[in-house]
């Protein structure tokens, strides 16, 4: 169990919002908590999904990260412009590790930064002139280009750029999806509204264009696996799985993915949704639309995987529940291994979590599978939906975090000492500083996958040497050293 | 004597562009050195001085040659009768791109090259309508504009107007220089004009600077793209908007204005009879219903 009790977490939290001025300290309040596995609903004990107290740090994005960084960004066939000032599109470019195959500025265009550059003139006059002009010219230089995006940097709502009509136009033109999204940093609390503007638009622009199109062979084993970005090949590594159990892969969201699989998505037999919060608006609406039933599931470390691979199999046959088995037994051995090496270096080790929407919750397993123990997690962007399905995966008296701000999240730690943090490139020099082993656990920390049997080895190796990494020990001048 | 920097503001088709390009030809064959900055996308405050349909903008070049940054001075900067330096900030065709950054970067750009360092007796900045946003209010802000003209009429709207831009004016007085100059009144001539105007003036703390009367010349002379004071120099009118460019170079009456309520206002016009008593039960109805009940 936790190394805290429920009363010192709780006058943990106390403390921590003493410094806040009366107003942010009653809206911070409300964000932090110490878990009760039996709570039935999240809204009894935490708030989520609100605007963030400005001057206290937030770890949060923004509208277009969600849209053009998180959903549509790996979609691999497509040009994403990034239509505004060159600065968004320029310094998230290729930095999300999203991988996939093919011939980049040939027929993939994945780490390819294409922007507008607004300059002056394109504020006063407008910027679908150049939209346009920019548009034809990528006609001529990447044909084999299988549709555009237009995702909105702030200006571009700000002076009302007509981006929907410069789409139509386009799309008439290159007979090619040309999307226009509205997802300006501005709009939201955070980049959760960017997905949620993304998937509308995937299901306006993109779902619609085959659906009078029964061409598709199909077969009962036709599944689409969604909300997986291939951070480091995670989508690769979970795709094998489903592969190796009898199942056929139709459409891989978003991650290494291409504008017909977004097009051939309804037409799989059950929609495999691992990132809940950046594409359940798209598995609801596959559901009501084309009757595709979805399922949440979990391929971090062997228990969940196990767990999850048999969830899958029960909603197929025979054949495919006995794929499942063949399955698991096949990496069991492998797992075994894994499991002995690196246990013993991690066992009883505590972690806090910080990530976006998705990990602090689904990371719990491989954690534990490892002898782990989260003390406690927190998200960017989650809403009340996650944190129910947070509750129930982490212990009795362990901390909760909403939004979490630098200054919380520094001090928790400083209290709790985990012997591991978990969180993005912001926070990793802060705490290595504070002699903390940290993992970023947005990007992999530049390895991966951490998905499926193959990525529990990776993230077992790179968690042991993370923490036992003997720089640790060395963090005190020899001459301060009491003899 | 330093530059003197005023700025015309007043609602839409209130007169702004005739009445300040009237008085700076007046002020220019008095021997002032003057120059208009207009900051309006329709690029209109300059013609009569130029005698031209429409001067080059400066955004319009500025997006011909690349950026702001490759435009010279003397490219933007034309001369027209007496001697008056003339700019038009320009902007974009109405319902796209943002007119307001266009007024900025083009003041931002007068600046930075210098226009204002000659030995200029006044710049006039004449303003778009209404202050819509932050970049409209860019004439009044540090450092620029210093006296401020409201031109109004006797009409309903038009003091609403001025009443608003009394509103705009006071957020910049309270954290810089800028101070309400006064009213002018473009005549309609509509009934107690004068009376009204100077009530309205007293109310917003300042005067009516000056009344100047309706008169057929001054359509006569922009058909010509002339002003009034180069067109017939003798007329009566020409007179009228010397004594109006007299009164601006001897006005020392420079106030934060104390804006009305709505209620206020509406007492005000309700005195002049330009508004009815208020009815509360006719608020919302339709004809229909008004001869449902009759």
């Amino acid at each position: 169990m936790c190394a805290m009790k429920r009363d010192e977490a709780e006058a943990l939290i106390q403390e921590v919002l003493e410094v806040y001025p009366e107003k942010a300290r009653k809206d911070r309040a409300k964000h932090l908590t110490v878990n009760d596995p039996n709570v039935e609903q999240a809204k009894k004990c935490l708030v989520s999904n609100r605007k963030s107290v400005p001057g206290v740090m937030t770890i949060r994005g923004c509208a277009y990260a969600g849209s053009k960084g998180v959903v549509w960004g790996p979609i691999k066939d497509m040009i994403h412009i990034s239509h505004g000032p060159v600065g968004c599109g320029q310094y998230s470019r290729a930095g999300r590790r999203n991988y996939y195959t093919g011939h980049t500025g040939v027929n993939t265009f994945g780490t390819m930064n294409f922007t507008s550059d607004f300059q002056e003139k394109d504020i006063v006059f407008g910027g679908d002139k150049k939209l346009e002009k920019m548009i034809d010219e990528m006609e001529t230089l990447f044909p084999l280009n299988k549709g555009i995006s237009i995702q909105s940097e702030c200006p571009v709502g700000l002076i009302g750029d007509d981006i929907e009509s410069v789409a139509k136009k386009k799309t008439k033109e290159t007979d090619k999806p040309v999307v226009a999204l509205r997802c300006e940093g501005f709009r939201g609390v955070s980049q959760s509204l960017g997905h949620h503007i993304a998937n509308d638009a995937i299901r306006d622009s993109v779902l619609p264009r085959r659906d009078d199109d029964h061409s598709f062979e199909s077969t009962p084993y036709d599944v689409a696996l969604t909300g997986d970005y291939n951070i480091g090949g995670d989508a690769w590594a979970s795709r094998i799985l489903l592969e190796e159990m009898g199942l056929r892969v139709i459409a891989q969201w978003s991650g290494d993915g291409t504008i017909s699989e977004l097009e051939l998505a309804p037409k799989a037999k059950v929609n495999l949704l691992h990132c809940y919060r950046s594409m359940n608006y798209l598995a609801r609406h596959m559901e009501e639309k084309y009757g595709l039933p979805w399922m949440e599931y979990n391929f971090f470390g062997p228990t969940k995987i196990a767990e999850s691979l048999r969830k899958i199999a029960d909603l197929f046959d025979d054949k495919i529940k006995e794929g499942a088995e063949r399955v698991i037994e096949k990496y069991q051995s492998e797992m075994d291994a894994v499991i002995a090496k690196y246990r013993p270096r991690l066992e009883g080790r505590k972690v806090m979590l910080y990530v976006g929407g998705l990990r602090p919750r689904h990371v719990i397993g491989a954690y534990e599978d490892l002898g782990m123990e989260i003390v406690g997690a927190g998200y960017e962007f989650a809403h009340n939906d996650d944190y129910d399905r947070t509750i129930k995966e982490m212990g009795d008296a362990t901390l909760l975090y909403d939004d979490v701000t630098g200054y919380e999240l520094e001090e928790f730690v400083k209290r709790v000492r985990p012997d591991l943090v978990g969180s993005g490139i912001k926070e990793k020099y802060i705490f290595q500083k504070m002699g903390i082993p940290f993992r970023q656990m947005h990007s992999w920390d530049y390895s991966g996958p951490y998905h499926g049997y193959d990525g529990f080895a990776i993230f077992a190796r790179d968690m042991d040497m993370t923490l036992n990494n003997p720089c640790w020990d060395k963090l005190q001048a020899p001459w301060k050293k009491v003899a | 004597m330093p530059t003197r920097q005023c700025a015309i503001y007043g609602k839409g088709g209130i007169g702004k562009s005739t009445t300040t390009q009237n008085l700076v030809a007046a002020l220019a064959e008095s021997g002032k050195k003057v120059m208009i900055v207009g900051c309006d996308p329709k690029a209109d405050s300059t013609r009569l001085i130029l005698h031209a349909k429409a001067q080059n903008t400066i955004m319009q070049m500025a997006a011909d040659a690349g950026s702001v940054e490759d435009l010279e001075l003397e490219d933007v900067l034309k001369t027209g009768f007496g001697d008056v330096k003339c700019v038009e900030s320009g902007g974009p065709e109405p319902g796209v791109g943002c007119a307001g950054r266009g007024v900025i970067t083009a003041i931002n750009f007068l600046e930075e090259e210098g226009a204002y360092e000659d030995d200029l007796d006044f710049v006039f900045y004449d303003v778009l309508g209404d202050v819509v946003c932050g970049g409209f209010a860019m004439p009044i802000r540090e450092n620029k504009a210093q006296e401020i003209y409201i031109v109004v009429s006797g009409e309903m709207m038009a003091m609403f107007a001025a009443n608003n831009i009394a509103k705009g004016i006071v957020k910049y007085a309270s954290s810089g220089s800028v101070r309400l100059a006064g009213l002018i009144c473009n005549s309609r001539n509509t009934d107690r004009e004068d009376e009204l105007i100077e009530a309205l003036a007293s109310k917003l703390g300042t005067t009516m600077i000056h009344f100047v009367p309706r008169d057929n010349d001054v359509q006569r002379a922009e058909i010509r793209r002339m002003t009034c004071v180069e067109y017939n120099p003798k007329s009566k009118q020409s007179d009228e908007y010397r004594a109006l460019a007299q009164k601006v170079v001897d006005n020392k009456h420079f106030v934060v204005p104390t804006p009305c309520s709505m209620d206020e206002l509406e007492d005000l016009l309700m005195e002049f009879g330009i508004m009815d008593v208020e009815d509360e039960s006719i608020v919302g109805k339709s004809v229909e219903a008004d001869q449902a009940t009759a």
